[in-house]
């Protein structure tokens, strides 16, 4: 990786990790140690053409377009979760970034910032994690970076992960590019991640067969964009849900947005653990999701191939944008009143009340 | 002012002496404290807030609510007991 | 789930609206006590739905926003100590204190937790004995139970490094005292479902008649709201003021006994200070002589806090319905849902809360792809 020099031919007597069942502060210190975290752990998880060289930056052939470029960190506690852990999340939310400008995801950069004290084969498990979603996204992790903090200044291991893609000439779908009379489409459920993180947090845990919907969506936007080029804007809705991406679309677009509130897709354990914690549905995270706001004589083409699509299973239409009340979302609710869906002003807290 | 779902207790247990059960709400189930009502049952229907079922739901009561709304002609069709909708929200 | 999509169903809910019409004959206003009916009236558009001559006072039964300034200073000032670790329910940690909130002293450094229940707290000081855990017991008295249990527990197994921060209030002095006001406005009450399934509705029938009010035990399910604004309305036109109960599925007439009796043994009833509204008599529950050992205030010595609250901020008038929301001075100035002042913009439910947000456009009405707006 790109701070360390190791010759891979002359490698010899590495020390066996064994002797250090946990992360020290060697491990990030750029001799031995690190050195073998990465022969032993990154290397023949990762392994690729462009990563083996281990030059100070990586040399990358790309196809005739655009670039699209995006970066993310990843924070998530429990490093482990139900369906998941932060290794599937660190491809699949950079992937998933680059895929909502309609790009083609080819590389990804990773740096972790690991806590000195985090057991080596837990970090194993992530970075296989990492490769396997990499593999699965069609996407090679080709340059990095580790760091050790000491003990109780990280929690675990943070990673950071930096994405390039390629899309073609011609318009792309942003944020701006809502209109009045464009449909709303989800690709699924919502709510998923948010609420299986929340059934394993300290103090909060509850039982479920509740699993992340992590998932790598650049092939779900492949198969829209064949059948229409009037795809105005796509989103993933991760961190604020749903009413967060369409309050930012809406602010964006200079729209008003109207949902049905019956037509949203949540499962019943999604609900039920929502009605537990006073949380609402449509403001928790997914990390497998996408929103897609399409042009209305497209809209049922593409919401056919959605769900066609195996991770678009459950994909439905859920509103419409409007020139009435531009910036604001509104539903209308399943007794036929409207409700406005306001930007929340930080993270949504369990409710006693 | 105060948050409280209805859910089932599927098990009931002591726990260093306090009387605990698991009750499940609708595909989620956690650890409740029983201790406030000593007469309920595995199967019972309880209103829990902040981890505590607090009342025993009546069924009889709760039907007779529905067949008074229902009297009144407000109901298209017929009740079942459980939600009918599986991936759609209400 | 069970016994709540039941009582969402949107044709019963035009059925109770259209009786509801049928019945009023002229303005009433009504007040939904508790704070949960508040979120279910505004999260499912309830108070749209209702003839216009129905106006809904949104009461002062938020825990949350009740909680008074004081308390909330107490709370920062126990959390910012370094053997402390405070848990709290969730919403608690953005109310604001006199000049910071809990989530300000997390970012100071300060242990704090969010937990679903006392309980979990109580856990977190039996695994953690070298730790003062501290848990903030608000509520009403659906969550005083709780709180009751686990200090019993706490002092029954001798666990030391737990105390909690008690500022329990209660809802009978509060309908008692909004009747008392010279500038009342309210002429029916839906009470807190929950609350009286905790401590039944014996103390009601002396309220309804004092008073002469219609009370209604009230649920929250838009069903259950509707029963209970149809059952007050009929009693307001056939001058009635009784207490009725439209939550029997969960509502008895005694209550839970075996949560009455640990209340009695583990509180005693003192006056207590509501946030915007100020002093009732009676009308909060702090721990008995036989718990004092495990009330933080003198664990800690925050019992010396004295804590004004804003003159600016009249949200006490607005949880009485005597001014609306954008009549207070400070609204939308002073006080914003990011900067509130008073109880009623803390949660978002509170009524000037929900008057900011749906201040910024006028009222909609929502038209589907299919059925384009007229244009005549």
């Amino acid at each position: 990786m790109s701070t360390v020099e190791i010759d891979l031919e002359n490698w010899s007597c590495p020390l066996p990790l064994r002797d250090y069942p946990r992360v020290v502060l060697g491990h990030g210190g750029g001799g031995q140690l690190s050195a073998e975290l990465i022969e032993n752990i990154f290397l023949p998880a990762f392994r690729n053409a462009e990563l083996l060289t281990l030059a100070d930056s990586t040399v990358l052939n790309v196809p005739p377009g655009r670039l699209a470029f995006s970066t993310d960190s990843y924070v998530v506690n429990p490093l482990f979760f139900p369906g998941g852990s932060i290794g599937e999340l660190a491809v699949h939310g950079t992937v998933n970034d680059l895929a909502m400008s309609g790009a083609r995801p080819l590389y990804l950069s990773a740096a972790f910032i690991l806590e000195e004290g985090l057991e080596i084969k837990l970090l194993a498990a992530i970075v296989e994690r990492m490769a396997r979603a990499a593999r699965e996204a069609n996407v090679h992790i080709v340059t990095g970076d580790t760091k050790v903090v000491e003990k109780g200044k990280a929690d675990g291991c943070f990673i950071t992960t930096a994405g390039i893609g390629i899309l073609p000439e011609g318009p792309f779908p942003a944020p701006f590019r809502a209109q009045p009379g464009d449909i709303v489409l989800v690709s699924g459920t919502l709510g998923d991640h948010g609420m299986t993180i929340m059934s394993v947090r300290e103090g909060l845990d509850f039982q479920t067969t509740l699993e992340t919907d992590s998932a790598p969506l650049y092939d779900l936007v492949a198969a829209m964009m064949r059948v229409s080029t009037e795809i105005h804007v796509l989103r993933d809705p991760t961190r604020g849900g749903a009413a967060s991406s369409l309050n930012e679309i809406a602010a964006a677009s200079k729209v008003g947005i109207q949902l049905e509130e019956t037509a949203v897709p949540v499962r019943p354990q999604v609900s039920a653990a929502c009605e537990l914690l006073g949380m609402d549905p449509i403001y928790v995270a997914n990390e497998g999701k996408l929103i897609a706001i399409v042009a209305p004589q497209d809209a049922a083409a593409v919401l056919a191939v959605m769900k066609a699509h195996p991770l678009g299973k459950n994909s439905a239409k859920i509103g419409q944008i409007t020139s009435q009340h531009p910036g604001m979302v509104v539903a209308k609710t399943s007794i036929g009143a409207t409700r406005i869906l306001p930007m929340q002003i930080g993270e949504q807290l369990p409710r006693i009340c | 002012m105060c948050l409280a779902i209805p859910g089932q207790v599927k098990e009931i247990f002591e726990q260093n002496g306090l009387r605990m059960g698991r009750v499940d709400f609708g595909g989620i189930t956690k650890e409740v404290c029983l201790a406030y009502l000593p007469e309920i049952a595995i199967g019972d229907y309880t209103i829990v807030h902040v981890g505590f079922a607090i009342s025993k739901i009546d069924e009889e009561s709760a039907l007779e609510t529905l067949n008074t709304f229902r009297e009144m002609g407000l109901f298209e069709e017929e009740f079942g007991v459980e939600p009918a909708p599986v991936e759609t929200r209400h | 789930m069970k016994y709540l999509e039941e009582f969402r169903d949107a044709k019963g809910v035009q059925g109770l609206l259209a009786e509801i019409r049928r019945l009023v004959t002229r303005p009433w206003n009504l007040m939904e006590v508790c704070g949960g009916q508040t979120h279910s009236i505004i999260r499912n558009g309830i108070d749209q739905l209702l003839p216009q001559e129905i106006r809904l006072i949104h009461g002062p039964g938020c825990p949350v926003c009740v909680t008074p300034l004081v308390a909330i200073d107490k709370a920062l000032a126990i959390a910012s100590l370094p053997n402390v670790t405070f848990c709290s329910f969730g919403d608690m940690l953005r109310v604001p204190g006199s000049d910071k909130d809990l989530f300000r002293v997390k970012s100071e450094g300060g242990d704090i937790r969010i937990v679903y229940s006392p309980l979990d707290a109580l856990k977190i000081a039996q695994e953690n004995p070298e730790r003062q855990v501290v848990f903030f017991a608000i509520g009403f008295e659906t969550t005083a139970p709780a709180n009751a249990m686990a200090v019993d527990l706490a002092k029954k197994r001798g666990i030391k490094n737990f105390s909690v921060l008690v500022s329990h209030v209660l809802v009978p002095p509060a309908i008692a005292a909004i009747m008392s006001s010279p500038v009342n406005r309210v002429q029916a009450f839906l009470a807190a479902g929950h609350v009286c399934s905790v401590m039944g509705f014996w103390e009601y029938p002396p309220l309804a008649e004092r008073f002469h009010v219609p009370i209604v035990i009230t649920g929250f399910e838009p069903l259950d709201v509707l029963a209970g604004i149809l059952a007050a309305v009929r009693q307001l036109e056939n001058g009635e003021a009784r207490v009725e109960n439209a939550y029997s599925r969960v509502v008895n007439f005694e209550g839970n006994l075996p949560a009455q009796a640990l209340l009695k043994q583990v509180f005693t009833i003192e006056d207590r200070a509501w946030r915007g509204i100020g002093n009732i008599p009676q009308s909060g529950w702090k721990l008995s002589p036989a718990y004092r050992e495990y009330d933080a205030e003198t664990r800690f010595s925050v019992g010396e806090i004295h804590t004004v609250e804003s003159p600016l901020c009249h949200s006490g008038e607005v949880l009485q319905g005597v001014i609306q929301p954008t009549e207070c001075p400070a609204f939308g100035r002073q006080c914003t849902p990011r900067t509130p002042l008073g109880a009623t913009m803390v949660s978002s439910e509170g009524a000037c809360a929900a008057y900011y947000n749906y201040g910024r456009f006028a009222p909609v009405s929502i038209t589907t792809a299919e059925e384009p707006a007229c244009a005549t």
